[in-house]
């Protein structure tokens, strides 16, 4: 049997509505028994993954097998997976017993052993004493134990849960998180759960996958991911983070901030620009300011229950979130200290935006869908394939879209401690990456502008 | 009286005069004879009319009938025009509908000539046939309706649980469209148990339905007859109606 630890594998899955890219080449492989977690913000895929995997909806290309066998045109019927619909589906002219026996019923199960199955699932989302109620007079909460238990009483291979848990308030859905990671331990199957909430996923899951516009950012355990974020995508999308500009000086050597510290990353090579995170809650902070590693005065302090939650200023004018059991008043005078293992060094997934565009004349180029106004070229031909690259500070965003020579809209802001590096995604849904001081918002729409200066083009040896 | 409720005043007036007044009147005339004096006379006359007790039970066959096969024309053409897959556009729902803005004795008028034209024989056949072209859009409509905003996800959840396709219409989607069928059955059968003009028209004269009696009865002025008839029929729509109102409290509850 070869891949017999797989139970499901999604293989280079692309997906595309209309001209909106919704999976770019997507794999994972999900083993037996293991509670694996699709996250990611609303849009970016995961849904439609969840789907292809029940059933519904179909891949562009690419395949998805389990066990082995490829059930990528199989019809949902007959695929040994159930799901847990996000609005639970229950069927309302059915009572909760009929709901549950539904699956059953299809199958020719004989009705001793139906209602020895449906009993048994019933005790074990504890509504033993439901099974006559009419689905609609029972509260969200409740529905949702129905639906888990209309799925799992087919003793499917694969449970795929579609955020079961959003409709539910918060009390509820604690509960609930725990009741689901211990029927999967009961059970054994294997679990596919969606949801965009981080805490959730990393609460429930054994692997994380991190979605985000069709791509995977980043696969791996709740620690991995929390702990040894591989970009600044996923470092922000999971918890609180400051993350910040850094150059990597040599082994176990990173300024950022201003300061030069001590770190574990190995292996950057020398004066290599990277992105640093630290956890808020990784910052010490303390008055005694002379035996800190560098000083800050402190700007605001909110109580969070737990802890407080501040924001410095440091001595080279960062700011920086910093989460501590104490108070310490505004205005204030504070120590900082880092240590080397709560620095965690990622590489620089791009230092500067680069596009391929062609030659429209000696002083316009054509990219990103649009044709830009640059530097007169020598030596370049009208139709020469060009590879064109400019600086994140260069690109000017400005309020009308219609007065910018392409309009886009913030998909994704970062803030780096001094100031915003902000994902734009133009209408054709490709990238430009900016910084800036300004304060955007996401979801705003905004003109992009660069000036021809700023507009480095490099020829394509091809 | 609040100043609100003075609003309802004119609502009051109506109801009284063209609905509750009238239904008054056909109680009198009901239970009178010719001269005025209260008697049972007109309802044991019409349970010893052997004629009309046939042409009674000929109007519920008939209506029946009509329903019937309504429901099973309209039910997959409504079923059809909701599928998003079958039917992309909207104006082949207007035209399924297009036939309701037309007023209904023009078209039966214009349906016998039809018929005449094509040679066909005046009767129950085509009697059947006219009803049917009539009241058909009356049940594709309410049936239609529930159908294409009946949540995808019901489907999808049972295909989820094994149902092949067609398990999930008749399992799922059957059932949840139910109140559909039941608010066409109430457009469709309550009319046709008192029509006379269709009837009169589609099989010139020769077979009388219930209401075409009550139309006679009035007509050569034996209201009181004519009244109690119509108290017969009002009755059995009565009972039809109550019937579906339970039903559809059921459905409501659950969809």
């Amino acid at each position: 049997m070869k891949n017999c630890e797989n139970i499901i594998e999604i293989k280079n899955v692309s997906k595309s509505f209309g001209e909106k890219c919704i999976l770019n080449n997507v794999s994972i492989s999900v083993k037996q028994g293991e509670f694996l977690t699709l996250l990611g913000p609303s849009g970016c895929g995961k849904t439609t993954l969840l789907r292809m995997i029940a059933g519904f909806g179909s891949p562009d290309s690419g395949e998805i097998l389990i066990n082995g066998t490829d059930i990528t045109d199989m019809p949902p019927h007959e695929r040994p997976v159930n799901t847990v619909f996000q609005r639970y589906a229950l069927f309302p002219h059915l009572d909760v017993y009929e709901n549950i026996a539904f699956g059953l019923k299809l199958q020719k199960v004989p009705e001793a052993e139906i209602d020895k199955r449906v009993r048994k699932v019933l005790k074990m989302v504890s509504m033993t004493d439901y099974e006559d109620r009419d689905v609609e007079s029972l509260s969200g909460g409740q529905q949702q134990r129905v639906a888990i238990a209309r799925a799992i009483v087919n003793q499917p291979k694969v449970l795929l849960l579609d955020e079961p848990l959003s409709a539910l308030d918060l009390k509820m859905r604690k509960d609930m998180q725990i009741e689901l990671k211990e029927m999967h331990r009961k059970l054994g199957i294997t679990f596919i759960y969606v949801t965009h909430d981080q805490e959730e996923a990393l609460t429930l899951s054994d692997t994380i996958v991190v979605l985000d516009d069709g791509n995977i950012r980043q696969i791996g355990t709740p620690t991995d991911i929390y702990n040894e974020p591989q970009n600044a995508f996923v470092a922000d999308f999971i918890g609180e983070s400051n993350i910040l500009n850094g150059k990597m000086i040599k082994d176990r050597l990173v300024e950022f901030a201003g300061h030069e510290f001590e770190c574990v990353d190995e292996g950057f090579g020398d004066n290599v620009d990277v992105d640093v995170v630290v956890r808020p809650e990784d910052i010490y902070i303390t008055n005694k300011i002379e035996s800190a590693q560098f000083s800050a005065k402190v700007k605001s302090c909110t109580f969070k229950g737990v802890h407080y939650e501040m924001f410095v200023d440091t001595d080279k004018g960062y700011e920086l979130m910093i989460q501590d059991y104490n108070s310490f008043e505004p205005e204030s005078e504070v120590g900082l200290i880092i240590r080397p293992a709560d620095i965690q060094v990622m590489h620089k997934e791009r230092s500067m935006n680069t596009f391929e565009g062609e030659m429209v004349s000696e002083d316009s180029v054509r990219f990103l869908g649009a044709e830009w106004k640059c530097e007169p070229q020598s030596g370049l031909e009208t139709g020469d394939k060009v590879k064109v690259e400019v600086n994140f500070s260069k690109v000017d965003l400005i309020d009308h879209p219609e007065d910018g020579n392409i309009e886009g809209e913030v998909y994704f802001l970062l803030y780096k401690g001094d100031h915003y590096h902000l994902t734009v995604r133009t209408e054709h849904r490709e990238y430009i990456w900016v910084d800036t001081n300004d304060i955007w918002d996401k979801g705003d729409l905004v003109g992009v502008n660069i000036a021809a200066k700023d507009i480095k083009i490099i020829k394509c040896n091809d | 009286m609040t100043k609100r409720s003075t609003w309802a005043l004119p609502y009051a007036i109506f109801l009284v005069l063209f609905v509750a007044l009238p239904l008054l009147l056909i109680m009198f005339y009901a239970f009178r004879d010719g001269s005025g004096h209260f008697t049972f006379a007109n309802f044991t006359k019409f349970f010893t009319d052997k004629d009309a007790i046939e042409t009674f039970a000929l109007s519920l066959e008939v209506a029946i009938e009509n329903t019937a096969i309504c429901i099973l024309l309209g039910y997959p053409a409504a079923w059809i025009l909701a599928n998003k897959k079958l039917n992309r556009s909207a104006v082949t729902i207007v035209l399924f509908i297009m036939p309701m803005w037309i007023n209904a004795l023009m078209r039966t008028l214009a349906t016998a000539e039809l018929f005449h034209m094509l040679g066909f024989q005046l009767g129950k056949g085509t009697l059947i046939v006219g009803m049917v072209y009539d009241y058909l859009p009356f049940m594709i409509y309410p049936i239609y309706n529930i159908l294409e905003k009946m949540d995808k996800s019901y489907a999808e959840a049972a295909s989820d649980l094994g149902a092949t396709p067609w398990q999930v219409f008749w399992k799922v989607q059957v059932p949840l469209s139910m109140p559909g069928v039941v608010s066409g059955i109430m457009m469709v059968f309550m009319p046709t148990v008192s029509t006379f003009a269709i009837s009169e028209f589609l099989t010139n004269n020769k077979i009388k339905l219930f209401g075409t009696i009550i139309q006679e009865n009035i007509n050569s002025g034996m209201w009181n007859y004519g009244a109690a008839l119509s108290l017969v029929m009002l009755i059995i729509i009565g009972i039809t109606s109550l019937l579906q109102d339970d039903k559809k409290e059921l459905n409501e509850g659950r969809v």
